[in-house]
């Protein structure tokens, strides 16, 4: 089942919280919405679940106008932030709730609803726990018994609220990971909101970053990452230093450094400031200039702790650089604080926005 | 393209419909008769009722027993709030549920047995009449039996307030020099002025218009020991209507005055705490 | 020396801070002075119903309790809380699901006004439905000639305390669903629940506690009110006489220990509402605390 989302705008008083989306979601695909609080993405997921109703705008499922319709005819799965199990129901009944309450019609016969359940509970690898409450869960499970809920009634599209965001870094990773594998078993559409970029650029076919209740960029991890399309994404996704700049008759300067580094992104260079960005493990040091790229800077801090080796810097105008390089490269250089170096770009690897 | 005025969960329609019919009924509809009836009984009557002696003498009493009780209350029930939350002795837990007794206890129970208790025989009366003070029958026993039915409400909106309060600011203090005196006067007395100050409101308003408990232990003497709700009852029995609906007008306009004084003092008290 | 005894009486709550101990002089004075007081206004009270009830005896005492006019003002009292009680607590769902789940212009007021009848004194309470359902009322009069009584009958009586009663179990009931938050509520109708399948089998069971609650206090202040039903009932004996207003005539008539007899079953089911109030309270307290967003057992183990 395809969203199609159009001129969806939505206002909580004076507050507006989202400003003319407009969004394709592709059968079978899995979109996150990426964005800090406030950015709109929960009331986006919440229009499309039918839990709000957008001021304007229209919400299409496979070609058909779903705007006016309810929460219960819309067949969605809905996965809330602090999971909404019910709080009294074991787990089998909360697993259960959904084939239970269907109109007399519909409904299939209870044995048919408990080997369903059952069904579902080793798929997410839960069955032991059945006849469990849910406090008597940990979070992780919970989280994995509120999916099974959502699957009971086998909705055309499964909407997730920061699925994971309340959990330990490790249950986390290992939830993502199951979840992908899920994903790619049942080949449902799914949409989930997240502010955490990993979790976005790991899971996500594509990724819709969100700003103040607008759409920054909509790409794939890939495209996102390495090609962000204005500065809130390049600084949103992946660590990233920032440079404020100028460009003159298409050459980019900072302070009095010539830097040549090309023309600025998104078309015809023209005179004015602009934003410069590189990513920590874009830079290269070195020793000595190496080309017109190269500027000076002096060693403040080296951790040598981690995979890579972060070095802290301040270039020869003053702003703060930091530096990824490998270990090979950190015992090659011999760095130590206060020593003086040469930095520079790995090619086309600067995002150069005008402002 | 349906405007933002739809409503996800249901029953807005039928749970408004049913609390304002209900409402209306119960509530509204009888509360606007006393305005009627009072209004038909012409500004001059109503004048002569609510400025006749008996009436002001019946008004000095009430405020003054009510002001009186609700400030033994005051003093008494920030005790008693503070040994039940900081304290631990023998059946404290049940000592903590009886509090609640005024709030249980039929008045017209509590009436009889304060007037037994407090008569000149009475288990706690006699000692008094040794030191010359009469209870029972006069003014010091109307006192009594409003303390008894106000004596939960500053207990139980202080007891709350001193439960959640953080001991760090305590112990703050402490390092800082203070002693546990002023450790209390300056630290912790303002945090709980708020809640002492609803208690009291709240106490004093119901001891205003307190009637089963009153009317036992008071004697009903008019000019003497007669209270507004005793007034009333009298008026009534003697079916002058006018007269009781009059004073009636103007124990709800007190009513409404205290009921605002304790919504002033909750929104000033969470505006003073979150800044 | 004193230490010793402090720790028996007047240890304090908090043993992890000892620098916030008072001197055992203070606790002892405050727990004595809290006895003394509560002594004085409640427990000396209290043992003095029983006390006076059997004041002549057990014979007279069950003579009080068991005869026919003392078993009418049973029943009427058990009647009128068996109206009253539904009635406002069905009023009180209503009221805290509309209240706690939607916005709505005029929702203050709305709760100002469901909040009145407790600033109302009972004499003034009972005086409203006589001024509105009196035999000299155009709307009593008009139900006195089909041959309707409500003042000075039993329906003025369930009237007034349904009045006197009315925002008790909508006060508990509110701040418990407000609690619960509205995802399990959400996440019923996601999965297909109609309304009153939502409401039956998720909400209901989320605010038992809440709703228990209110109907003990309802309860305990329907059987016990005695201002506003005095006024309504024209103290008929045998016919319109509560248990609290029976207390009232037989004290009048100097029956001092039968009266006391009468009012000692007040007593015992004030204690027995107090105790369920211990009892509910803490699990509606509890259910308030818990309704903040869920943590998960690691957490709440870190």
């Amino acid at each position: 089942m395809s969203i199609e989302l159009r001129n969806i705008r939505k206002t909580f008083g004076d507050f507006v919280a989202l400003d003319n989306i407009n969004l394709d979601v592709a059968k079978g695909e899995m979109v996150a919405l990426l964005g800090l609080s406030g950015s709109g993405k929960t009331t986006l997921l919440r229009i499309i679940a039918g839990l709000e109703t957008p001021d304007a705008g229209s919400v299409r499922f496979q070609g058909a106008d779903a705007t006016s319709l309810s929460v219960r005819d819309r067949r969605i799965g809905f996965v809330f932030q602090h999971y909404a199990l019910f709080r009294h129901m074991t787990v089998f009944e909360n697993v259960a709730f959904g084939l239970r309450v269907r109109p007399r019609s519909t409904r299939p016969p209870e044995s048919e609803i408990r080997s369903r359940v059952h069904e579902l509970l080793r798929l997410v690898q839960l069955d032991f726990l059945a006849d469990r409450l849910p406090s008597a869960l940990s979070g992780g499970q919970r989280q994995r018994v509120a999916l099974a809920r959502t699957l009971a009634v086998e909705p055309r599209i499964l909407l997730l609220d920061e699925p994971f965001g309340s959990l330990d870094a490790r249950v986390r990773q290992e939830l993502r990971q199951w979840l992908r594998r899920l994903h790619k078993q049942l080949g449902i559409t799914c949409v989930f909101v997240t502010h955490d970029q990993e979790e976005a650029l790991e899971l996500a076919d594509r990724v819709v970053v969100m700003n103040a209740g607008r759409i920054e960029q909509i790409g794939t991890p890939e495209e996102v990452y390495h090609r962000p399309a204005n500065a809130f994404v390049a600084s949103f996704l992946g660590n990233v230093n920032l440079f404020h700049g100028r460009i003159e008759d298409g050459r980019v300067f900072i302070a009095d450094t010539c830097l040549e580094v090309g023309t600025a992104n998104g078309g015809s260079p023209s005179s004015g400031k602009a934003m410069l960005y590189v990513r920590p493990h874009l830079l290269e040091i070195d020793r000595a200039p190496r080309g017109p790229r190269s500027f000076p800077a002096t060693v403040r801090n080296i951790n040598p702790a981690g995979p890579r080796v972060r070095v802290e810097l301040t270039a020869e105008w003053g702003d703060p650089v930091n530096v990824d390089i490998d270990h090979e490269s950190h015992r090659r250089l011999s760095l130590e604080p206060g020593a003086r170096v040469f930095l520079h770009p790995k090619e086309d690897q600067v995002f150069i926005y005008q402002i | 393209m349906k405007g933002a005025s739809r409503r996800v969960l249901p029953g807005f329609g039928l749970t408004l419909g049913f609390t304002i019919a209900y409402l209306s009924v119960i509530v509204l509809i009888p509360l606007s008769t006393i305005f009627f009836r009072s209004a038909a009984l012409g500004p001059a009557d109503f004048w002569a009722v609510i400025s006749a002696p008996r009436t002001l003498a019946a008004c000095r009493l009430s405020f003054m027993a009510a002001f009186a009780a609700a400030m033994i209350n005051c003093v008494f029930g920030l005790a008693v709030a503070w040994t039940l939350v900081r304290y631990e002795f023998p059946m404290r837990g049940i000592v903590d549920a009886m509090v609640d007794l005024p709030f249980a206890l039929p008045t017209s129970v509590a009436g009889i047995t304060l007037t037994a208790i407090y008569a000149s025989n009475g288990w706690i009366g006699r000692w008094f009449v040794l030191l010359g003070i009469k209870i029972a029958f006069a003014p010091l026993g109307i006192v009594a039996a409003l303390t008894f039915v106000g004596l939960p409400f500053v207990v139980r909106t202080v007891q709350p307030v001193l439960e959640e309060i953080d001991l760090e600011l305590e112990e703050a203090a402490t390092t800082l020099g203070a002693n546990r005196l002023q450790t209390f006067a300056r630290v912790t007395l303002p945090t709980l002025m708020p809640a002492v100050l609803t208690g009291f409101t709240l106490a004093f308003a119901r001891a205003i218009g307190e009637y089963g408990s009153v009317v036992f232990i008071s004697g009903n003497l008019p000019m003497k020991t007669e209270v507004l709700p005793l007034l009333i009852m009298s008026k009534l029995e003697q079916f002058d209507y006018g007269g009781a609906t009059a004073i009636g007008v103007l124990m709800l306009a007190i009513s409404f005055v205290l009921l605002y004084g304790v919504n002033s003092i909750q929104k000033w008290s969470a505006r003073r705490l979150a800044a | 020396m004193f230490e010793n005894f402090g720790f028996i009486a007047g240890a304090t709550r908090h043993h992890h801070r000892p620098a916030l101990a008072d001197a055992p002089v203070v606790r002892i004075a405050l727990i004595a002075l809290t006895l003394i007081f509560l002594g004085m206004f409640l427990f000396i009270p209290l043992a003095a119903v029983f006390t006076e009830a059997f004041a002549k005896g057990a014979s007279a005492y069950f003579a009080a309790i068991s005869n026919s006019e003392a078993r009418a003002a049973i029943r009427l009292t058990l009647t009128t809380a068996s109206i009253a009680v539904p009635l406002n607590v069905a009023f009180g769902l209503a009221a805290a699901w509309l209240i706690a789940r939607f916005d709505f212009r005029g929702k203050q007021l709305l709760v100002t006004l469901i909040d009145l009848p407790f600033s109302v004194s009972p004499v003034i309470s009972g005086m409203l439905f006589v001024l509105l359902l009196g035999v000299r009322t155009p709307l009593g009069g008009w139900l006195a000639d089909h041959g309707i009584r409500i003042i000075f009958a039993e329906p003025g009586i369930i009237i007034a305390t349904v009045f006197v009663t009315f925002p008790i179990a909508a006060r508990e009931l509110i701040p418990v669903m407000q609690a619960g938050g509205r995802d399990e509520e959400e996440a019923a109708l996601v999965l297909g629940a109609r309304g009153f399948q939502m409401f039956r089998r998720v909400t209901l069971p989320n605010v038992r506690w809440g709703l228990m609650y209110g109907v003990v206090l309802c309860a305990a202040r329907a059987m016990g009110e005695f201002g506003a039903v005095s006024v309504v009932s024209g103290h008929i004996r045998g016919a319109t006489n509560t248990m609290p207003l029976y207390v009232e005539i037989l004290y009048n008539d100097y029956q001092f220990s039968a009266a006391f007899a009468v009012a000692s079953l007040l007593a015992m089911l004030a204690i027995v509402t107090l105790a369920l109030k211990q009892a509910v309270g803490r699990r509606v307290a509890s259910t308030i605390r818990a309704a903040a967003p869920a943590e998960s057992i690691e957490q709440k183990a870190a």
